[in-house]
């Protein structure tokens, strides 16, 4: 189409591509702007003033800037304690994530042991399971073990590893060259000193990508809390925003506020990290 | 030097295991356990309370004969059949885009990538938000091109094309992967079919598109997985309504194990949907030698 267009209209071979990169720049803004759009009226709201957030047509700047929208919203829910709670519940399991993945990932990788390859096809088939066939069951089985309204159901499971992020690292630490791996051997290094001191150092793109992905999961999650916590005082960002919905149905401003709030974390892990998020689509998705 | 060699591969496959175990304990406790569990489940009536009573295959007679069971599943079934190809559609429509060589592209794939990080609640909120009927951002739009918006999530025809929609923000994701197809195509193939006299409509068909079908498998097989197991954004913005328009299967199962707690019909409910999930797929994967193309196959040849 471009080239008979061009053809008939006596282009030079510059201005067609002049123009070709016109019309890519034009498509790509174009598009730009309306991926964009719903984070600037989430911006917006968050800073308008009582009346106007219902202004009709919507000022897209708004005028007054209120920032105390940002103070207000953590008053009105006690949200600052909710960050702090999720703050804490992510970090407790980010490290236990991050210790169990990469030692089992290690094993199933450079590790000789009777059963590995059967244990690692069922590790890949449990990927396989949707998650709903065993919720229930762990709900009961924590409900029993007095669990339910803790922070544990939310946290002790990490310490078991996530069959996803093992098979992320594992493909990671096959690409180490054994040699290595030898050479620390034959001066007498333990396996886990080679785990601890050689693999998990040259791991630590691999490492970087799984924590980064998992921080984001847990930050977000809403099923988990959703089933195990009841009381307001331990509750996640994810619930505490739920619970602005229902108090303050309508009030868009204090709502947009606090989800910004919860949002922030991981639009700046994202803008730091980027790469990463990159490296680890792209590690499980073309290579698995 | 035999029996210390033979020492250290027993070292080797004790600390294995040992290293190992974390996982293997956890598939015992929170997978193969609750598997067992929730099979047995299936067959009993159970709501936490009274003791578990053995129905049989009631859980599942009663499932198919539950209107509110199929117009979930139905639910779930129209999101997916225009979803996921729309989203597959979309994102390799985008990756095309940036694959480019434009200065600053990465800005603008930053931007189509930003959306599919971010998830959860705060995210449902605001989609919530500008879906509003009156005061939303995109009923605004609509009314600048003269177009009266629809109720959205408060209409029951129009609840379900509002969260396809806004699925569709999220395409960044397979962009990327996309992106990272394209970019191991060698050039050499579009170089040899320009020689050939091969036209952008002919290298696109020829070339690209059968040089990505395995990551367009991909995405499909786990576009279909998450589709079906949509929870979070029905929950929180519409809670299953208006009149049951966007209760999604999974939403169904929630409200009928920790609402009604019906602990059996649930775990009966997880089991089908885990036979519909692995019927799809299967059924993809049955079909992937008649459209996906590896390339180790031409080079065994």
């Amino acid at each position: 189409m471009d080239d008979t267009f061009a053809k008939t209209h006596f282009l030079t071979a510059a201005q067609r591509n002049t123009l070709n990169k016109l019309i890519g720049y034009i498509v790509l803004t174009v598009l730009g702007i309306a991926f964009f759009l719903p984070f600037a009226w989430m911006l917006s709201t968050a800073l308008k003033a009582e009346g106007y957030v219902f202004a009709f047509p919507p000022q897209w700047i708004p005028n007054p800037v209120q920032w105390s929208n940002f103070v207000e919203c953590m008053r009105v829910v006690p949200f600052g304690h909710y960050l702090l709670n999720t703050a804490l519940i992510t970090g407790i399991s980010l490290v236990g994530m991050l210790v169990s993945s990469t030692l089992v990932a290690y094993s199933f990788a450079k590790l000789r042991w009777p059963g590995r390859d059967i244990m690692f096809v069922i590790l890949l088939s449990t990927m396989m399971l949707p998650g709903q066939v065993t919720m229930i069951p762990i709900y009961i089985m924590f409900n029993r073990m007095g669990w339910v309204d803790t922070w544990l159901p939310l946290t002790v499971p990490a310490f078991f590893g996530s069959p996803f992020f093992i098979f992320l690292l594992r493909q990671f630490f096959m690409s180490i060259p054994t040699e290595l791996m030898e050479a620390a051997k034959i001066d007498g290094c333990s396996n886990f000193r080679i785990y601890s001191n050689i693999m998990v150092p040259l791991a630590k793109p691999a490492i970087a990508t799984v924590a980064i992905l998992h921080f984001l999961w847990t930050w977000n999650d809403f099923m988990s809390p959703l089933l195990y916590i009841n009381s307001p005082e331990k509750y996640t960002v994810s619930l505490g925003l739920q619970a602005f919905q229902t108090q303050y149905t309508t009030n868009y401003r204090l709502m947009m506020a606090a989800s910004l709030i919860a949002l922030a974390p991981c639009l700046l892990l994202f803008f730091f990290g980027q790469k990463y998020f990159v490296q680890g689509v792209i590690m499980t998705g073309i290579k698995g | 030097m035999n029996k210390s060699k033979s020492t250290l591969l027993h070292r080797e496959a004790l600390d294995g295991w040992l290293y190992a175990s974390p996982w293997i304990i956890g598939f015992f406790l929170f997978t193969l356990g609750p598997i067992v569990a929730s099979f047995v489940l299936a067959f009993m009536k159970w709501d936490l309370v009274n003791p578990p009573r053995w129905i049989g295959l009631d859980n599942y007679l009663r499932m198919f004969n539950d209107s509110v069971f199929w117009s979930s599943l139905k639910v779930t079934a129209i999101y997916s059949c225009f979803g996921v190809p729309l989203n597959l559609f979309g994102s390799l429509i985008l990756a095309l885009l940036c694959n480019q060589k434009l200065r600053g592209i990465e800005i603008f794939r930053t931007i189509y990538y930003l959306p599919s990080v971010v998830s959860g609640v705060a995210i449902g909120l605001l989609w919530k938000w500008l879906f509003d009927p009156t005061f939303g951002l995109i009923n605004y739009l609509l009314s600048l091109v003269g177009i009266e918006g629809p109720m959205w999530l408060a209409s029951e025809t129009w609840a379900l094309p509002a969260l396809i929609v806004m699925g569709l923000w999220g395409v960044g994701g397979g962009m990327v992967i996309f992106l990272a197809g394209l970019q191991g195509i060698p050039l050499e193939l579009y170089e040899a079919a320009e020689l050939d006299g091969a036209n952008r409509w002919n290298k696109f068909w020829q070339i690209t598109i059968p040089m990505l079908s395995p990551v367009i498998f991909f995405n499909l097989i786990m576009g279909i997985i998450s589709s079906f197991q949509t929870f979070t954004y029905a929950y929180v913005m519409t809670g299953g309504g208006p009149n049951n328009a966007t209760l999604f299967y999974v939403l169904n199962l929630y409200y009928n194990a920790f609402l009604y707690l019906r602990m059996g019909y649930a775990s009966a409910l997880a089991w089908f949907l885990f036979l519909v999930i692995l019927a799809l797929t299967g059924l993809v994967f049955k079909s992937s030698p008649m459209w996906v193309y590896y390339e180790s196959e031409v080079k065994g040849r």
